[in-house]
Protein backbone atom coordinates (compact mmCIF):
# COMPACT_ATOMS: atom_id res chain seq x y z
CA UNK A 1 0.00 0.00 0.00
CA UNK A 2 2.70 2.47 1.05
CA UNK A 3 4.86 1.53 -1.91
CA UNK A 4 2.02 2.09 -4.42
CA UNK A 5 1.23 5.48 -2.90
CA UNK A 6 4.92 6.37 -3.19
CA UNK A 7 5.07 5.28 -6.84
CA UNK A 8 1.94 7.24 -7.81
CA UNK A 9 3.16 10.42 -6.09
CA UNK A 10 6.66 10.00 -7.57
CA UNK A 11 5.38 9.66 -11.15
CA UNK A 12 3.06 12.65 -10.70
CA UNK A 13 5.93 14.69 -9.22
CA UNK A 14 8.16 13.93 -12.23
CA UNK A 15 5.36 14.77 -14.71
CA UNK A 16 4.62 18.13 -13.08
CA UNK A 17 8.35 18.94 -12.72
CA UNK A 18 8.74 18.43 -16.47
CA UNK A 19 5.79 20.75 -17.06
CA UNK A 20 7.32 23.31 -14.66
CA UNK A 21 10.60 23.26 -16.60
CA UNK A 22 9.34 23.28 -20.21
CA UNK A 23 6.10 25.31 -20.30
CA UNK A 24 6.25 28.78 -21.81
CA UNK A 25 4.00 30.60 -19.37
CA UNK A 26 5.67 31.48 -16.03
CA UNK A 27 2.32 31.25 -14.21
CA UNK A 28 1.89 27.64 -15.41
CA UNK A 29 5.52 26.94 -14.38
CA UNK A 30 4.89 28.15 -10.84
CA UNK A 31 1.49 26.46 -10.49
CA UNK A 32 2.88 23.10 -11.62
CA UNK A 33 5.72 23.55 -9.12
CA UNK A 34 3.01 24.00 -6.45
CA UNK A 35 1.71 20.58 -7.52
CA UNK A 36 5.24 19.12 -7.34
CA UNK A 37 5.73 20.41 -3.80
CA UNK A 38 2.30 19.08 -2.87
CA UNK A 39 3.26 15.59 -4.11
CA UNK A 40 6.62 15.79 -2.30
CA UNK A 41 4.73 16.65 0.90
CA UNK A 42 2.49 13.64 0.23
CA UNK A 43 5.61 11.45 -0.14
CA UNK A 44 6.97 12.78 3.18
CA UNK A 45 3.59 12.02 4.81
CA UNK A 46 3.53 8.50 3.30
CA UNK A 47 7.02 7.90 4.72
CA UNK A 48 5.79 8.91 8.18
CA UNK A 49 7.41 12.36 8.36
CA UNK A 50 4.34 14.37 9.31
CA UNK A 51 6.19 17.52 10.43
CA UNK A 52 8.19 17.78 7.19
CA UNK A 53 5.02 17.32 5.13
CA UNK A 54 3.39 20.19 7.03
CA UNK A 55 6.26 22.65 6.66
CA UNK A 56 6.71 21.69 3.01
CA UNK A 57 3.09 22.67 2.37
CA UNK A 58 3.07 25.78 4.56
CA UNK A 59 6.50 27.24 3.74
CA UNK A 60 7.04 26.15 0.13
CA UNK A 61 3.59 26.02 -1.42
CA UNK A 62 2.09 28.57 0.92
CA UNK A 63 4.80 31.21 1.14
CA UNK A 64 7.66 30.84 -1.35
CA UNK A 65 5.62 30.03 -4.46
CA UNK A 66 2.99 32.66 -3.65
CA UNK A 67 5.90 35.13 -3.57
CA UNK A 68 6.94 33.88 -7.04
CA UNK A 69 3.39 34.33 -8.38
CA UNK A 70 3.22 37.77 -6.82
CA UNK A 71 6.44 38.86 -8.57
CA UNK A 72 5.36 37.39 -11.93
CA UNK A 73 2.09 39.27 -11.79
CA UNK A 74 3.77 42.43 -10.52
CA UNK A 75 6.23 42.42 -13.44
CA UNK A 76 3.44 41.33 -15.83
CA UNK A 77 5.43 38.54 -17.53
CA UNK A 78 3.04 36.71 -19.87
CA UNK A 79 5.03 34.36 -22.10
CA UNK A 80 8.74 33.75 -22.17
CA UNK A 81 11.08 32.01 -24.56
CA UNK A 82 10.48 28.44 -25.74
CA UNK A 83 12.39 25.71 -23.87
CA UNK A 84 15.81 25.25 -25.47
CA UNK A 85 15.16 27.80 -28.21
CA UNK A 86 18.01 29.76 -29.78
CA UNK A 87 21.71 28.91 -29.57
CA UNK A 88 21.48 25.15 -30.34
CA UNK A 89 25.13 24.46 -29.43
CA UNK A 90 24.80 26.01 -25.97
CA UNK A 91 21.47 24.24 -25.40
CA UNK A 92 23.00 20.85 -26.31
CA UNK A 93 26.00 21.53 -24.07
CA UNK A 94 23.70 22.57 -21.24
CA UNK A 95 21.58 19.43 -21.56
CA UNK A 96 24.72 17.27 -21.65
CA UNK A 97 26.07 19.05 -18.55
CA UNK A 98 22.80 18.52 -16.65
CA UNK A 99 22.76 14.81 -17.49
CA UNK A 100 26.46 14.53 -16.58
CA UNK A 101 25.73 16.12 -13.18
CA UNK A 102 22.92 13.61 -12.70
CA UNK A 103 25.22 10.71 -13.60
CA UNK A 104 27.80 12.08 -11.15
CA UNK A 105 25.17 12.20 -8.38
CA UNK A 106 24.11 8.61 -9.08
CA UNK A 107 27.76 7.48 -9.12
CA UNK A 108 28.47 9.30 -5.83
CA UNK A 109 25.56 7.87 -3.83
CA UNK A 110 25.72 4.38 -5.37
CA UNK A 111 26.57 1.91 -2.65
CA UNK A 112 25.63 4.29 0.18
CA UNK A 113 22.12 2.87 0.56
CA UNK A 114 21.19 -0.79 0.76
CA UNK A 115 19.69 -2.06 -2.48
CA UNK A 116 17.58 -4.69 -0.80
CA UNK A 117 15.21 -4.12 2.05
CA UNK A 118 13.52 -0.90 2.91
CA UNK A 119 11.85 0.98 5.66
CA UNK A 120 8.30 1.35 6.83
CA UNK A 121 6.80 4.49 8.38
CA UNK A 122 6.52 2.60 11.67
CA UNK A 123 9.97 3.92 12.60
CA UNK A 124 8.43 7.27 13.49
CA UNK A 125 5.56 5.97 15.61
CA UNK A 126 4.03 8.74 17.68
CA UNK A 127 4.83 11.52 15.21
CA UNK A 128 8.00 13.43 14.50
CA UNK A 129 7.10 16.92 15.75
CA UNK A 130 7.99 16.25 19.40
CA UNK A 131 11.47 14.70 18.81
CA UNK A 132 12.27 17.36 16.17
CA UNK A 133 11.33 20.15 18.55
CA UNK A 134 13.36 18.59 21.35
CA UNK A 135 16.43 18.24 19.13
CA UNK A 136 15.99 21.78 17.77
CA UNK A 137 16.19 23.15 21.32
CA UNK A 138 19.18 21.03 22.38
CA UNK A 139 21.63 19.69 19.77
CA UNK A 140 20.79 22.17 17.00
CA UNK A 141 20.07 25.25 19.12
CA UNK A 142 22.86 27.35 17.54
CA UNK A 143 21.92 26.60 13.88
CA UNK A 144 18.30 27.27 14.81
CA UNK A 145 19.15 30.73 16.17
CA UNK A 146 21.45 31.33 13.19
CA UNK A 147 18.71 30.62 10.65
CA UNK A 148 16.44 33.16 12.30
CA UNK A 149 19.22 35.76 11.90
CA UNK A 150 19.60 34.71 8.23
CA UNK A 151 15.86 35.14 7.68
CA UNK A 152 15.84 38.60 9.26
CA UNK A 153 18.86 39.62 7.16
CA UNK A 154 17.10 38.34 4.01
CA UNK A 155 13.95 40.27 4.94
CA UNK A 156 15.85 43.54 5.42
CA UNK A 157 17.90 42.90 2.26
CA UNK A 158 14.81 42.19 0.16
CA UNK A 159 13.13 45.41 1.29
CA UNK A 160 16.32 47.41 0.70
CA UNK A 161 16.74 45.96 -2.82
CA UNK A 162 13.16 46.30 -4.01
CA UNK A 163 12.53 49.75 -2.51
CA UNK A 164 12.16 52.56 -5.00
CA UNK A 165 14.90 55.14 -4.48
CA UNK A 166 13.43 58.58 -4.05
CA UNK B 1 3.02 -3.60 4.85
CA UNK B 2 5.54 -3.39 2.00
CA UNK B 3 8.31 -0.91 2.68
CA UNK B 4 9.55 1.75 0.29
CA UNK B 5 13.10 0.88 -0.83
CA UNK B 6 15.59 3.66 -0.08
CA UNK B 7 17.21 3.54 -3.59
CA UNK B 8 13.82 4.36 -5.15
CA UNK B 9 13.62 7.58 -3.16
CA UNK B 10 17.21 8.37 -4.21
CA UNK B 11 16.32 7.67 -7.86
CA UNK B 12 13.38 10.09 -7.69
CA UNK B 13 15.72 12.64 -6.12
CA UNK B 14 18.25 12.21 -8.97
CA UNK B 15 15.54 12.59 -11.65
CA UNK B 16 14.21 15.77 -10.05
CA UNK B 17 17.76 17.12 -9.71
CA UNK B 18 18.50 16.59 -13.42
CA UNK B 19 15.19 18.23 -14.42
CA UNK B 20 16.02 21.21 -12.21
CA UNK B 21 19.53 21.47 -13.68
CA UNK B 22 18.03 21.36 -17.19
CA UNK B 23 15.75 24.23 -16.24
CA UNK B 24 18.67 26.27 -14.89
CA UNK B 25 20.91 25.64 -17.90
CA UNK B 26 18.40 25.80 -20.77
CA UNK B 27 15.96 28.53 -19.80
CA UNK B 28 16.68 32.23 -20.13
CA UNK B 29 13.94 33.83 -18.04
CA UNK B 30 15.37 34.59 -14.61
CA UNK B 31 12.23 33.49 -12.71
CA UNK B 32 12.13 30.10 -14.48
CA UNK B 33 15.87 29.66 -13.76
CA UNK B 34 15.06 30.36 -10.12
CA UNK B 35 12.31 27.72 -10.20
CA UNK B 36 14.96 25.26 -11.43
CA UNK B 37 17.09 26.10 -8.39
CA UNK B 38 14.10 25.43 -6.13
CA UNK B 39 13.56 22.05 -7.83
CA UNK B 40 17.23 21.15 -7.23
CA UNK B 41 16.96 22.16 -3.54
CA UNK B 42 13.91 19.92 -3.19
CA UNK B 43 15.77 17.04 -4.84
CA UNK B 44 18.51 17.47 -2.24
CA UNK B 45 15.85 17.49 0.51
CA UNK B 46 14.50 14.23 -0.85
CA UNK B 47 17.98 12.71 -0.67
CA UNK B 48 18.25 13.84 2.99
CA UNK B 49 14.89 12.17 3.63
CA UNK B 50 16.03 8.97 1.88
CA UNK B 51 19.11 8.67 4.08
CA UNK B 52 17.06 9.58 7.18
CA UNK B 53 14.75 6.65 6.31
CA UNK B 54 17.79 4.42 5.88
CA UNK B 55 19.01 5.40 9.38
CA UNK B 56 15.54 4.84 10.83
CA UNK B 57 15.47 1.44 9.16
CA UNK B 58 18.71 0.45 10.86
CA UNK B 59 17.30 1.45 14.24
CA UNK B 60 18.97 4.84 14.79
CA UNK B 61 15.89 7.05 15.20
CA UNK B 62 17.83 10.07 16.53
CA UNK B 63 19.99 10.36 13.41
CA UNK B 64 16.82 9.91 11.34
CA UNK B 65 15.42 12.97 13.14
CA UNK B 66 18.69 14.83 12.41
CA UNK B 67 18.20 14.17 8.71
CA UNK B 68 14.76 15.76 8.86
CA UNK B 69 16.21 18.77 10.69
CA UNK B 70 18.63 19.33 7.80
CA UNK B 71 15.61 19.46 5.47
CA UNK B 72 14.10 22.03 7.84
CA UNK B 73 17.26 24.19 7.61
CA UNK B 74 17.40 23.86 3.80
CA UNK B 75 13.79 25.06 3.58
CA UNK B 76 14.69 28.05 5.78
CA UNK B 77 17.66 28.99 3.59
CA UNK B 78 15.57 28.51 0.43
CA UNK B 79 12.95 30.92 1.78
CA UNK B 80 15.62 33.55 2.47
CA UNK B 81 17.11 32.99 -0.99
CA UNK B 82 13.73 33.36 -2.70
CA UNK B 83 13.02 36.65 -0.91
CA UNK B 84 16.37 38.20 -1.87
CA UNK B 85 16.38 36.80 -5.42
CA UNK B 86 12.89 38.04 -6.25
CA UNK B 87 13.71 41.48 -4.81
CA UNK B 88 16.74 41.53 -7.14
CA UNK B 89 14.50 40.69 -10.11
CA UNK B 90 12.18 43.57 -9.25
CA UNK B 91 15.14 45.96 -9.02
CA UNK B 92 16.58 44.70 -12.33
CA UNK B 93 13.20 44.88 -14.07
CA UNK B 94 12.81 48.49 -12.96
CA UNK B 95 16.19 49.31 -14.51
CA UNK B 96 16.14 47.26 -17.74
CA UNK B 97 12.44 46.44 -18.36
CA UNK B 98 13.34 42.74 -18.78
CA UNK B 99 14.59 39.80 -16.75
CA UNK B 100 15.74 37.77 -19.76
CA UNK B 101 19.28 36.82 -18.74
CA UNK B 102 20.47 37.08 -22.38
CA UNK B 103 19.75 40.79 -22.32
CA UNK B 104 21.38 41.44 -18.95
CA UNK B 105 24.86 41.61 -20.47
CA UNK B 106 26.26 44.79 -18.98
CA UNK B 107 29.12 42.87 -17.31
CA UNK B 108 29.94 40.86 -20.45
CA UNK B 109 33.09 41.78 -22.37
Amino acid sequence: MVIWAFLVFAVLAVVFTTLAVVHRSPVVNVLSLVMVFFFLAAIYAVLGMDFLAAIQLIVYSGAVLVLFLFVIMLLNIRRVERFGSGRPVQAALGAAAAIAVGALVVWAVRGLAPVTGGVTPDAFAGGTAAPIGRMLMTTYLFPFELISVVLVAALVGAIALARRES
Amino acid sequence: MIAVPVPWILALSAVLFVLGALGVLLRRNAIVIFLGVEIMLNAANLAFVAFAMERAGSGSVSSAISGQLFVFFVIGVAAAEAAVGLALFIAIHRLKETIDVDRLNILRW
